[in-house]
């Protein structure tokens, strides 16, 4: 039964996908996260945008081979330019987007389709079963959407932020409250005031004051346009019970569409067929012509027919089927990292001999995120201005070695952190001039961490020494909250107490879920704890204002998580937030930078390096934090795949004779002894 | 017999009430609404409004078993709990907290958790019935002996193990099946071959020993003897007379998880990547999505009643000396 059954396989026994498709045009990946939400109003994950981005298309983007990041235009004409009105007040944007764009073959663009009875709708496997149709992307589409960030059954995560900005979008939520009632809203009935359509291919947003950082929301999902076509389509009866909505079911003009949506196993992308075109990039950072990056400057994407993502739940099944040529690139677990990588004297990684044999290539990103330990400046031992506090603060960050917790705990995959903006971002200074002056110094051409004696020093000065109380004699005890949990976080906890150790300093962990860590974050009653964060945009703004006093998370909903206040830093973010990027605005983000590494509300952490292993046959793969849009520019070479797959899965087919012999082997005995049983005059006594 | 089976049922109902208090309490310990919104809401800019406008969409913006401001029976029905839980005895589990229809979900995902299942439950009882009854035949002497070890290893062995090592031999050594991955229709079948492969030797070892030790009591009966004093070979006593009267202990064993076969299995399902009702609970888990728990959980506890009642019923099948009163 077994041999009948995999004889329908072929050469190759261990294939997951059907036998037709072996030589496709196809790029396989996986994912591991169920996407939640798939309506651009909502999502705002990475795992979902791995969808939402292949199929909506923003005005903008970003460019795929430069660095630092670069806006560029995606649908629209051009980068709008910011118009400043009644002296400073109001701030216009006037998006115009390129006539001619075409949407995907979709059900929604059939007006037959938007009448269907709830039994035609029950037999539907997925919408693309019923007539398709299409029609040319407008710039109301895109008022549509904005108008949507309000919408009363909708949560977008950026409504609270846009409101303060977008004129009249706060009161536009309040007025679709009132109008609310079962069935579709038509947003084209209720204007907004600040969101207008010009004309055909022009929209104008219009903001309260200025926010230079608009432009890069508009390089986000949330701003995608959306048929209102779509919208009335999926409120009909009857499909919510399908699982058929926007959040399930995206419609766009990108390079491709979701053709079959099991958010359990299997997502497939398949071209657009009415999507334009867009010349591959012939311009990038100086390494990338040597890297083979631009081969296909300018042809016309995308290269890839189809993408198959399916889900992986486990590493180790995600990772073998990589290795055997299933998946066309994968991350690295941290269990798999020694088989993966090799990592030199001087630090440098590289493929494995092991890989490097199969032809893997590595790439490998510094990611627009940060992780810290911060300090609760509100706490009465650690938090606070005093001179007292902050050196305490200072003594801790020397201590904490974080050099060595990459080392240990992430395969040396992330850098030392010396301020809260990642490489990438405008306002950072790398070499001698980018190090924290608290916590390290520059010799010998390289960063080096303080000595501890420092950190003591000032913790004596701090009033602490030998990690004791001066006034009470009391060892100092301090409290780390933390979400890590059981035996494999042990060594995790250990090495944090070994940091504070170092500064005679008693850690005690607080272990939690994640649900109590954050009630504690909110409440302003944790002490030490750990927190990430990743880039919306490429701005600096957007990570300083992770310190900024408003925005303390003990007061409000705010993002700082430290309660960090200073007066001084405010003021200067204040200044900063809405300037372009200039030496004025480099010059003042310096302050800031070192009046938080002075007052070390945080222990600057690391930020996470991304390691992505790809097979030979895969080209035009470089890791990009912010353009989501990315696999129309990935080309998969199938015939060498397919021969490479052949080659390394080849079924064993001994072992199955060997385990066939053992079984009539271990059965001749009992067969002896049946028959001598049989054959016994009468059953030996008991 | 219907009274039977009516009493039964009408048995079943403070059952489940007690099943689907006690899941709502354990889950509301560990997670308040508040909790649930953040969650689902993620973690970047989730302002109080949203968290509001989130549990108030979903009703969880109601006391959890006592409303102290309503009047009268309002005290208890409007909750939470009341509220979400009488719904399910029509079977309307509603929607996931990710607004997916939970009945949709339940159907489509049971295809592949009854793949996986069904052929494991019934070659498993098969190789455990055939397995047990050699170590019987063979009793006192090694052959038993050895097959007694062999199943006391097997048993000692984690699930976990025979999911990894299977994966490793059968498909990264030896390239005969796909590592993971699920396809419908026939082409199931060569990705649930190992899985099931894996599923049934893990239960040798405890299921060969059980019943082995259904097997040898019946062996010591007086009808066994009195076969045996007729001079029937012992391959008839064993296979013709033991083998049915060892039905109706083996029947108790099987007959009762046939229905919870529907729930599929947690850690098979997520390791080969098939898209069952197993691995659906241990997301909801992990998604802290209380309707898709407490819809598991309810039709877990159905599922489990609805078994019992049919082993009692099985049995007058089986022993025509058993009637149900």
């Amino acid at each position: 039964m077994f041999t009948l059954l995999v004889a329908g396989c072929g050469e190759v026994w261990n294939d997951p996908y059907p036998s037709a498709e072996r030589s496709a045009n196809t790029l396989y990946a996986a994912f591991v996260q169920r996407p939640k939400h798939l309506d651009p109003v909502q999502s705002y994950t990475t795992d979902e945008a791995l969808f939402t981005r292949q199929v909506y298309e923003p005005p903008l983007q970003y460019h795929y081979l430069k660095r630092p990041y670069e806006l560029i235009p995606l649908t629209a004409v051009e980068i709008p330019k910011a118009r400043e009105i009644q002296g400073g007040k109001f701030t216009v944007y006037e998006i115009r987007i390129k006539p001619g764009i075409q949407y995907q073959p979709h059900p929604a663009f059939v007006a037959a389709n938007h009448e269907l009875d709830s039994g035609k709708i029950k037999k539907l496997k997925t919408p693309y079963d019923l007539p398709l149709g299409s029609r040319e992307l407008v710039a109301a589409d895109y008022v549509y959407q904005i108008k949507r960030l309000a919408h009363p059954r909708l949560h977008s995560p950026i409504f609270g932020l846009m409101a303060e900005y977008i004129v009249g979008l706060g009161a536009y939520a309040e007025k679709l409250k009132k109008l609310d009632a079962p069935g579709w809203i038509d947003l084209r009935q209720h204007a907004l005031e600040g969101v207008e359509e010009v004309d055909r291919y022009t929209y104008r947003v219009t903001l309260k004051g200025r926010y230079p950082q608009f432009v890069y929301w508009l390089a986000m999902p949330f701003f995608s346009p959306m048929p209102w076509e779509a919208e009335k389509f999926f409120e009909q009866a009857g499909m919510e019970p399908r699982n058929f909505g926007l959040d399930w079911w995206p419609v766009g003009t990108g390079a491709y569409m979701l053709t079959e949506h099991d958010p359990n196993a299997r997502m497939v992308l398949t071209r657009n067929p009415n999507y334009r075109g867009m010349p591959y990039p012939a311009e990038g950072e100086p390494a990338d012509a040597e890297a083979g990056l631009l081969k296909d400057a300018g042809k016309t994407m995308p290269f890839v027919d189809r993408v198959v993502f399916t889900r992986e739940k486990e590493s180790v099944p995600y990772w073998n089927k990589f290795l055997q040529g299933y998946y066309d690139n994968a991350g690295i677990s941290a269990e798999n990292f020694d088989q993966a990588i090799r990592v030199a004297v001087d630090g440098a990684s590289e493929p494995s001999p092991e890989m490097v044999e199969r032809g893997i290539e590595l790439s490998t990103a510094v990611d627009a995120t940060i992780f810290y330990f911060g300090f609760n400046m509100k706490d009465p031992v650690v938090g606070g201005m005093s001179e007292r506090a902050r050196k305490l603060r200072q003594a801790v960050s020397i201590a904490v070695d974080m050099e060595e917790y990459l080392s240990i705990f992430a395969n040396g995959r992330g850098i030392v952190a010396h301020s809260p903006i990642p490489p990438g971002i405008f306002g950072r200074h790398e070499g001698a001039g980018g190090i924290n002056p608290v916590t390290h110094v520059w010799r010998d051409g390289r960063e080096q961490r303080r000595p501890i004696a420092e950190a003591k020093k000032l913790l004596a000065e701090a009033g602490y020494p030998e990690g004791r109380d001066t006034k009470t004699g009391a060892p100092l005890v301090l409290y780390f909250d933390t979400t890590a949990r059981g035996p494999g976080d042990k060594a995790r906890l250990d090495w944090w107490r070994k940091q504070f150790d170092k500064l005679s300093i008693q850690l005690e962990v607080r272990e939690t879920d994640w649900n109590r860590f954050q009630e504690k974050i909110r409440k302003g009653t944790q002490q030490v704890y750990g927190l990430g964060w990743s880039a919306d945009y490429p701005d600096p703004e957007n990570f300083l204002f992770l310190l900024h006093g408003p925005q303390a998370r003990a007061d409000g909903a705010g993002a700082n998580s430290s309660n960090y206040a200073s007066p001084e830093f405010d003021a200067l973010f204040e200044r900063m937030k809405n300037m372009p990027s200039s030496a004025e605005r480099q010059k003042l983000i310096d302050r800031m930078v070192e009046i938080a590494r002075r007052d070390a509300p945080w222990v600057f952490g690391f930020h996470p390096k991304a390691y992505t292993l790809r097979h030979q046959w895969l080209a035009n793969a470089k890791p990009n934090d912010m353009a989501g849009n990315t696999l129309q520019y990935l080309r998969v070479d199938p015939e060498k795949r397919a021969a490479l797959r052949r080659e390394w899965n080849r079924p064993v087919l001994w072992p199955l004779g060997l385990i066939v012999l053992a079984l009539i082997a271990s059965a001749v005995p009992a067969f002896i002894s049946y028959r001598r049983r049989e054959r016994m005059a009468a059953r030996p006594a008991a | 017999m219907l009274a039977y089976i009516v009493r039964r049922v009408l048995y079943a109902i403070p059952i489940l009430v007690g099943v689907n208090l006690i899941t709502f309490v354990l889950f509301f310990v560990v997670n308040t609404p508040d909790d649930m919104a953040r969650m689902h809401l993620g973690a970047k800019r989730v302002t109080p409004e949203a968290i509001d406008k989130w549990k108030q969409e979903r009703g969880y913006d109601k006391d959890l078993l006592w409303n102290e401001k309503a009047a009268g029976a309002g005290k208890f029905t409007d909750t939470i709990f009341f509220d979400k839980s009488l719904k399910l005895f029509a079977l309307d589990f509603g929607r996931a907290e990710d607004k997916r229809d939970i009945a949709h979900e339940i159907r489509t995902r049971m295809g592949p958790s009854l793949a996986l299942a069904i052929p494991v439950f019934l070659v498993g009882l098969a190789v455990n019935i055939t397995f047990a009854l050699l170590m019987a035949f063979f009793r006192a002497t090694y052959l038993d002996f050895w097959g007694v070890v062999l199943c006391v290893a097997m048993m000692s062995i984690s699930t976990l193990f025979y999911i990894i090592g299977g994966q490793y031999i059968a498909s990264k050594i030896w390239h005969l099946v796909p590592i993971s991955g699920y396809d419908g229709g026939l082409d199931a079948a060569k990705f649930v071959i190992l899985p099931v492969l894996i599923g049934v030797v893990s239960g040798i070892g405890s299921g060969s020993r059980w019943y082995r030790t259904i097997f040898l009591e019946e062996m010591g009966r007086d009808y066994v003897r009195t076969a045996r004093a007729k001079g029937l070979a012992e391959s008839v006593v064993l296979f013709r007379h033991v083998l049915k009267n060892a039905m109706i202990p083996i029947l108790t064993g099987a007959v009762v998880v046939i229905p919870l076969l529907f729930m599929g299995s947690l850690l098979a399902e997520s390791f080969f990547g098939i898209p069952g009702l197993g691995s659906y609970t241990i997301d909801a888990i992990q998604a802290q999505d209380f309707a898709v728990v407490r819809s598991m959980v309810f039709i877990g506890s159905v599922l489990y009643i609805v078994g019992l009642l049919l082993t009692d019923l099985s049995y007058t099948l089986v022993d025509p000396r058993i009637r149900l009163e």
